[in-house]
């Protein structure tokens, strides 16, 4: 795949760094003049999750300096962290032993191969189509009937969060737009700029304004505050990015939208899983945000629409 | 070399994350007891350990099951300085308890699966009495409850093949055997102290 990173890709780049230095400069004040100690708590967490940013801007900048391959790579490994920390918490039997095993090690590269070679018939339908006969298969054949369908169930949905919907974000790379040849890798800088800014400014927001619960009874964080003042301030920062993508800045303000709203519902249907599993976060890989699931919840439901919108209205 | 490489795969399969929460990682003397679920468990909980306590650490596993092919044998002997004992036919001269208060010497702690053999459900089995002969003959040295969650389902009993399940080891507060204290008052106070340390 070539990719070429042109100025737009390098001004989207140093916009990221200059808020990320603003960010690590804020909490560094902040971390000196704060009085109490829950404050302290809160900024300890704030600062935590900064550092974790710079890493996780890092990583992904140098998987988009690689062209496409390196992208593919690294959403790959993130499916394969992520599906872990996701059937760590679903208790599984003893019959599933082996489909687990065909499940990591060869549904999910398979998955990222056929995004690679850019089969767009094939990456759409292996894991909806293929891997939902063969997973109830293999674990009928391991002999294990207890809760069957249950257990089924939790591996597909498993690989369709972690997996399957991951996917569409380094997929983005393979649409063919007229007039924007070459020039996927800013559509998803774009795209994962927006998600994942969109959850910082309702974390913002929330912290600082945020009053009244949405649904306190699936998220203890998700507030009116938060999310209003995010999605619209995402949505904003959306359509000023229009010209590192192939839409207008009213189409712009539209995907955003978009693809606000689903994170939003990403992050709401995460959570109720972590309710009802009675725990907090999926894992402790990222320092301040939790796993790696915590992290790309609003991706994971926000890429296949974002894919297909994208891909029903401009190819 | 291959010791850096074997605790590099040891953490990478598992995934363990670590919990010290009743003690601190200490290089003095100790019984780290453990429930077993998996084969995984010694070399896991041993990886678990900061350098220097692994240095002086052995867990004690059974002969027949380490001693039947070479790369068995040669991580037994060279990797984990295991202890091996046997377990199916003791005898007066071969005492599985002898060889783990010899293995213990004046520097060494041991790693001790006292449920015996591993339980393909995950279930805990009562405590056989090694554990509470040891306490007794060496009553200077801390027994500490370990807890190592999910590697049952990383490797099962009798499948080959792992699975890379997020695991982890939970290190417990120290017991110790009361002046008096019955055999299974002991050994099931013992076994309560590492089922407490379950945190789903």
């Amino acid at each position: 795949m070539t990719l070429q990173l042109d100025k737009q890709t390098y001004a989207l780049a140093g916009g990221v760094v200059a808020l990320l230095a603003t960010a690590s400069l804020a909490g560094w004040i902040l971390s000196h003049t704060v009085k109490n100690d829950a404050a302290r708590g809160t900024i300890q967490n704030l600062n935590a999750r900064i550092k974790a940013w710079w890493i996780m801007v890092a990583i992904f900048g140098l998987a988009m300096a690689t062209g496409g391959i390196g992208s593919v790579i690294l959403f790959g490994l993130t499916s394969f962290l992520a599906l872990r920390e996701f059937i760590t918490l679903t208790p599984t039997n003893r019959g599933d032993h082996r489909t687990l095993f065909w499940v990591f090690f060869v549904i999910v590269p398979l998955q990222y191969y056929l995004i690679a070679i850019k089969w767009y018939g094939m990456f759409a339908i292996m894991i909806p189509v293929y891997a939902f006969l063969f997973v109830p298969l293999r674990s009928a054949v391991a002999g294990d009937c207890e809760r069957f369908l249950e257990r089924t169930a939790k591996i597909q949905w498993g690989l369709m969060i972690c997996v399957y919907c991951v996917s569409y974000v380094p997929a983005l790379l393979s649409l063919d737009i007229p007039g924007y040849a070459g020039q996927n890798a800013k559509l998803m800088f774009y795209f994962v700029l927006v998600a994942q800014i969109s959850d910082v400014l309702q974390y913002v927001w929330g912290k600082t304004l945020g009053r009244r619960k949405i649904l306190p009874s699936v998220s203890p964080n998700k507030t009116w505050a938060g999310f209003l003042g995010g999605i619209a301030c995402a949505t904003f920062i959306g359509m000023g990015l229009w010209w590192a993508t192939p839409f207008s800045p009213w189409q712009s303000a539209g995907m955003s939208l978009a693809i606000t709203f689903m994170g939003f519902g990403g992050g709401l249907v995460m959570s109720a899983i972590k309710r009802d599993r009675g725990v907090k976060d999926y894992g402790h890989l990222i320092e301040g945000h939790g796993g790696v699931l915590d992290r790309i919840d609003s991706l994971c439901f926000a890429a296949p629409v974002f894919f297909h919108l994208t891909r029903y209205y401009f190819t | 070399m291959i010791k850096t490489l074997v605790i590099l795969v040891a953490k990478l399969v598992s995934g363990s994350n670590i919990r010290w929460q009743g003690c601190d990682p200490d290089v003095r003397q100790r019984i780290y007891f453990a429930n077993h679920t998996s084969n995984l468990d010694a070399l896991v909980i041993w990886a678990a350990l900061p350098a220097p306590l692994r240095d002086v650490t052995r867990p004690v596993a059974a002969r027949d099951y380490w001693i039947n092919n070479w790369i068995k044998r040669y991580l037994a002997s060279r990797v984990f300085n295991a202890v091996l004992i046997e377990r199916k036919k003791p005898t007066k001269t071969d005492n599985p308890l002898d060889d783990m208060l010899n293995a213990l010497g004046q520097t060494h702690s041991l790693i001790i699966f006292p449920e015996g053999g591993r339980q393909a459900s995950g279930e805990m089995m009562p405590f056989k009495g090694g554990l509470f002969h040891l306490a007794k003959a060496r009553p200077d040295i801390e027994f500490i409850p370990v807890l190592v969650e999910n590697l049952n389902r990383i490797l099962p009993k009798g499948e080959f093949l792992p699975v890379p399940i997020l695991g982890s080891v939970t290190f417990g507060a120290p017991i110790k055997l009361e002046a008096g204290e019955a055999r299974e008052t002991f050994l099931t106070r013992a076994q309560a102290a590492v089922k407490a340390l379950n945190h789903l």
